[in-house]
Order: C-alpha cells, then structure tokens, then sequence
C-alpha cells in the first residue's frame, strides 16, 4: 500500500504539475482552496456533507442541531476524528459529544480520545476528538470492526438547558488517519466498499453504460447516498508490505543456507581426505 | 485530482438545473405577521422589519432550481373573532419559479396584523406543494406560540411528516422564551428539523439562507413501505432506501432475497421524532423463513437524541449447484422506545431502512493477507531454518563423499 500511495503521489504532483490552470492557483494540493472545504453540515445520515480527509470542514448551526459529516476511509488506516464547537458568549454548562459510524450505521468504538466533555458556563469553545480502530479489508459478518466504506460524524450536544438550546454555534471537523501498513494486513477482501447505496449506483451505471453517458454523469446528476472515495481510489486489497518482508526474508535464508552450506566445506579441501590423492 | 475535484463539485450543481429527472427541490418559507411583530426589539428595528429584510437578501440569494413559495399567518384578519382569527393564512406567493421582484414585492406589502394560527398555517403549507418527488422543506419563522388551541401544531407537524416524504420543517424564533422555544423546537424535532433561537438579524438572513441552501443538495428521497408483523406477509424489497413507521414496542418485517454469492447489507434507524425516555435500543434481525437467527445487528443508548441505528451484513456462500436458488431473508425490525404517558404513540416512530445487496466478499483463508508474514521474528526464523538448511545439506554431501570415497 505504501509504494502505491507514492507512486500515485508522484503522478498526481506529475499532473498538477503539468496543468497550468491547477498550478498557479495553489501550489500545494491541500485543502485550503475556497471552494474545496464544505461550510456545512448535514442533518440526517441521508443528508450527511461529504468531507475528504485532512479537509477542515466548517458549519455553523444551533445548538441542539444534529450534524453530520461523511468521510471514506481504507483498510489500514486508523481515523482521527478531531472536532471543535465554538459556543456562543453566554451559556450554562452544556455536554457534547462526538459519535461516528460505519456505513451500515453502527456506531464505532472511539480508542482514546475525549469523544464526550462538558463546557462550563461561559467556556468560549469544546474540543473533542475520537480515534478509532485500524480499518480493516476484511471481517467477520458477525464482528462490527471497522471495515472500508463511508463513516458518519455525529456532532451535538447531548445535555443542555433549554434556555441554551437553538443558540448559534460554529462547529469544525478535522479527520485525518495514520497508515497503520503492513500489521493491520488481514486476509480477504470485500466486493464493494461498505458505502451505503453501493448496489443502486452499480445498478444504475451498469443500466445506462451502453448509452453515451461515462458513468462520471449517470453518478453525479442523481442524488446518491454516498458518493465519496479516498483521494487514490479503493484500495485493492492485495499489496502490503507482508509482501516485502517475506521475499527479504526467503532472501536471507538463501544467503543463510548458502553459509551454512560454506561452513561444513571449510576452506578448500576436506580433513579427512589424504593430501597426496 | 484538482481538476477532478473541482469537477466533481460543480457538477451536481449544475446538472439539476438543466436535468429534469431530478424533481426540483421545494421550499416554503411560513411567516408569522400576527401583531406582535410589531415588536421593536432587534437590533432597534421591528421584528417583521428584521424578517423583510431576511427574506429579501434569501431572495437574492435563492439557488436558480429551488422553487421557492411564501405563506403568511395571522397576515389579514384584524377583529376578535378567535375562530375567524385561526383561519387567517393565506399564500403570499405560490411556489413554483421563482420572480425575484415579485415575490419581493409581495413580502414589502405585508404589515403585522393578526393571530399566530401556526397549526392550520403548517397544514396549508403542506398541501401547497402539490404532486413530486424531490425535498420539501418549510422554514416557519416566528415571535409567539399557536394562539389557536386545541390544534396542537407540534401533533399537525407530525402527522404532515408521516404523510408526506422528505418534508422537513425548521423553525426560528424571534423571542427566546420558553414556551415559544418548546413549541418551535417540538415541531422541528417531529420533522427532522432545527430549531434557532434568533437575537439578531444577521442571524436571521445567515439562518433562512442557510436552509434554502440546504433544500438544493440534492438527496434520495426514500420509498415509503409498510412492514408486516411476520415474515410471511411481509414486503419484499431490492436495494434502495425505504422509510416506514414503527410504534413503540412494534415488530416490523421486511423480506429480501438473496443470491448465493451474494451480501446482504441493511441498515436501519428509528428516529425519535418526539419525547421520549432517555434509554432506549434497537434490534435488527435477519432470520431464515423457517426462524433461525442469521445475524443480528443491535444498539442502545441514552440521553438526548435524534436516531438510534444499527446494521448488518449477511454474505450467502457460493453454491457449486448450479440450480440453487435465491434465499430469502426476513428482516425484523424492533426499538425499546419509551415514552411518558400522555405522548401520543400514533404515527409511530419514523423508520429508514437501507438494502444493499451486493457482491459476496472473498473469502479470508488465513489471519494474514495471503499468509505472508512479517516482522523481525519472521525474518530470524527464515535465517536460522536457512542456516541449518545449509549445514545440513553441506554434512549430508560431505558424508556421501565420504561414503564414495571409502568404497
């Protein structure tokens, strides 16, 4: 996964690079540009707003809203999700509280992080973050580990007084993820990504691919459940870097198996055998 | 992947407006214009002033292929007469295209009148969006609570929500006190809506603009289903999002079919579209026709919320019988919602069930992908086995020459 990752890196700096267009209006591929970081939020898991990672995703809402983000994430990664909610000036002490789930709607454990924290009174703003399991290729259908496709954010406040609720707020989502490699590499693999609507939308473009249309038009003109992938597309499953450490390692015992074999020969004759023969 | 990217965002914008199939998103936009809007108590100004000039700047602002409409309560009826009071609303503009000018037009005539009839006003404005598929959406904006008991408009806007599909209501208040801000937030909690409490008239403009914005992403809008009490009667469903309604303590059941080779995917949420305890779960089954539990997916919380959900996966193993046919699975959809007495348990709890059926997953024949190994203790176990290998074989032909030499 490694090597594909760079490998695509270099092309992409490649093709930005020979774009004129794309390279004199940001040098840097990053998510900074107006138009790229969503300013909103959606309100229901149908109506999640899709963000990329290492995207700073923005919205402003009331408190009490429920809103929700969807981000992809691949086998091997581990996700970071890094949320900050601006409160209004005055307010009594109100708990949020940050869920995420997978694209089957179940939610998923956080491994550390403050996924639930309490602002006092008048505390100018909440931090919370949840760091998930690794992402893996493949699971048993009867465990809920984290398996590739889109996962949800769910940013809200789950205790308040009344008087605090319908205020405005400003809420940021930052999700990033570390390349777990090689360790996380599990057997098997899933058909399609756990992207909720995968069937409607392989129906539909298989179902207008003999017209003209690419399947690039059929997928964005109707509204889809989920649309997003990682920036390099799906992985496939089959690289890691388990592949790497085997053939070192058969190297090594080639190499090893050749020194044993030189040890036993000593250097030039055998002992045993008269000089004179 | 700039390129890519940005091509990506603006084509949906783009391809609603000149594309058909998808039905044009629909908006309402219900103003209060009951007397005490006449109020001078934002930012210096009136209220009803701070809201015209909201709904100009919307205007303004309104995406090309939202169709945007303008009902008015309490706007005409000025006398004492309550029951004549609570039937004061009428369609400012209707919805439809949307004439800038004209509808700016409309808004700049209106003067803060009447009563504050916000159950009938929802029910009219329900009914004024006529036949279609894409989202509708109201934005009630108002200073009071429903002067018009005993209709309930918390009961109204519910009962509009589990007849109509997609129909979403927010609301904003102008005052922040506490009755008004319970009968607001309940009326966009029975929708799926927000509630803002509004101070100022930014506020205000950011808010409505916001919501109109919203109502032009484009959204699948789900299949409305009943489920059945047993499997046997129940509906059978392909992949796509459906929406049903399930009281408390309700059994639903849908049914799928599924190849072999194949994966059932389903998820399910049950919103809490009123007040309810603050513990609450639920149960997705999948189950053979003949009762045997394949696989569950289950959830439980507590505290304030909007949904609770689960899901699960079921890949049906390849058949090597080439005439084998599909299965069928039931699937059993319950909560443990509870809720006072007193809270009316009918429409039940809005249901979004998502079928995914797709290609099976294959099959993890080790822990390791492919069985590779990995890390420092592979590669010294490698070494030493090659190691030993090598002595070995270097002994095992030394003694055979050996061996040669003596016969």
């Amino acid at each position: 996964m490694g090597i594909t990752r760079v490998l695509t890196g270099a092309l992409l700096a490649l093709g930005i690079a020979a774009a004129p267009a794309a390279a004199d209006s940001t040098p840097s591929p990053s998510a900074s540009e107006d138009g790229q970081a969503p300013t909103r939020a959606g309100t229901s898991f149908r109506t999640a707003t899709e963000i990329e990672q290492e995207q700073q995703a923005t919205a402003s809402g009331s408190t009490g809203d429920y809103l929700y983000w969807s981000f992809p994430a691949d086998a091997g990664q581990r996700p970071n999700v890094r949320a900050t909610v601006k409160l209004p000036q005055t307010h009594t002490a109100e708990t949020w509280q940050l869920d995420v789930y997978d694209g089957l709607r179940r939610r998923q454990s956080c491994q550390y992080g403050a996924q639930t924290r309490t602002a006092a009174e008048g505390t100018a703003s909440v931090e919370l973050a949840c760091i998930l399991r690794t992402v893996r290729s493949w699971s048993e259908p009867w465990a809920n580990d984290p398996l590739p496709g889109t996962y949800y954010i769910r940013l809200t406040v789950v205790n308040l007084a009344d008087s605090d609720l319908g205020q405005p707020v400003n809420a940021e989502v930052h999700v990033d993820s570390k390349g777990i490699g090689g360790s996380a590499a599990v057997d098997g693999s899933l058909a399609e990504p756990l992207v909720p609507g995968a069937a409607v939308k392989a129906e539909a473009e298989s179902g207008s691919g003999s017209g003209s249309g690419s399947d690039e038009d059929t997928s964005s003109k109707s509204a889809v459940l989920s649309s997003l992938e990682p920036d390099d597309g799906w992985s496939s499953g089959w690289w890691s870097d388990r592949w790497v450490w085997t053939a070192v390692g058969g190297a090594l015992a080639a190499l090893a198996g050749v020194g044993g074999y030189a040890l036993t020969r000593g250097s030039g004759r055998p002992t045993r055998v008269p000089p004179n023969v | 992947m700039l390129a890519a990217l940005t091509a990506g965002i603006a084509f949906p914008v783009g391809a609603v407006a000149d594309e058909t199939e998808q039905a044009a998103p629909k908006v309402e936009l219900v103003l209060d214009v009951s007397g005490s809007m006449r109020t001078a108590d934002i930012d210096g100004g009136t209220r009803m002033a701070a809201a015209k000039q909201a709904f100009n700047e919307v205007l303004d602002a309104t995406p090309e292929e939202v169709q945007l409409g303008i009902r008015t309560l309490g706007a005409n009826y000025r006398g004492n007469d309550r029951k004549t009071g609570c039937t004061d609303t009428a369609q400012l503009y209707p919805v439809g295209p949307l004439d800038r000018t004209e509808a700016k037009t409309a808004v700049a005539t209106l003067v803060p009148t009447g009563w504050t009839p916000i159950g009938p006003a929802l029910q009219k404005a329900a009914g004024d969006f006529g036949d279609g598929d894409g989202t509708r959406r109201i934005v009630l904006i108002s200073d009071g609570e429903d002067t018009c008991q005993p209709l309930d408009p918390c009961e109204v806007a519910r009962e509009i929500a589990a007849q109509g599909i997609g129909l979403t209501i927010d609301t904003l208040g102008l005052v922040p006190d506490a009755k008004t801000r319970d009968q607001l937030s309940c009326i966009a909690d029975a929708t799926g809506g927000t509630y803002t409490s509004v101070q100022h008239k930014e506020e205000l403009t950011d808010r409505v603009g916001q919501l109109v914005d919203r109502a032009a992403d484009p959204v699948v809008t789900p299949v409305a289903i009943e489920g059945a009490a047993q499997c046997a009667q129940a509906p059978s469903l392909k992949s796509g999002l459906y929406t049903d309604r399930e009281e408390f303590g309700q059994q639903r059941w849908y049914k799928v079919d599924v190849d072999p080779g194949q994966e059932l995917r389903a998820s399910v949420s049950v919103a809490a579209d009123r007040a309810v305890n603050p513990d609450y779960g639920v149960l997705l089954r999948a189950v053979t026709t003949h009762g045997r539990e394949i696989v569950r997916g289950e959830a439980a919380g507590n505290g304030r919320t909007d949904v609770i959900s689960t899901g699960l996966r079921y890949p049906k193993a390849e058949s090597d019988d080439d005439t084998a046919t599909a299965e069928t699975v039931c699937l059993q959809v319950t909560n443990s919602y509870s809720a006072a007495a007193g809270v009316k348990t009918s429409p039940g709890l809005p249901l979004e069930l998502t079928v995914d059926v797709v290609d099976g997953p294959s099959r993890a024949s080790d822990v390791a992908s492919f069985g590779l190994g990995r890390g420092w203790w592979l590669l010294g176990a490698l070494v030493l086995t090659g190691f030993v290998a090598g002595l070995l074989w270097g002994w095992v032909s030394r003694w055979r020459v050996a061996v040669w030499r003596t016969n």
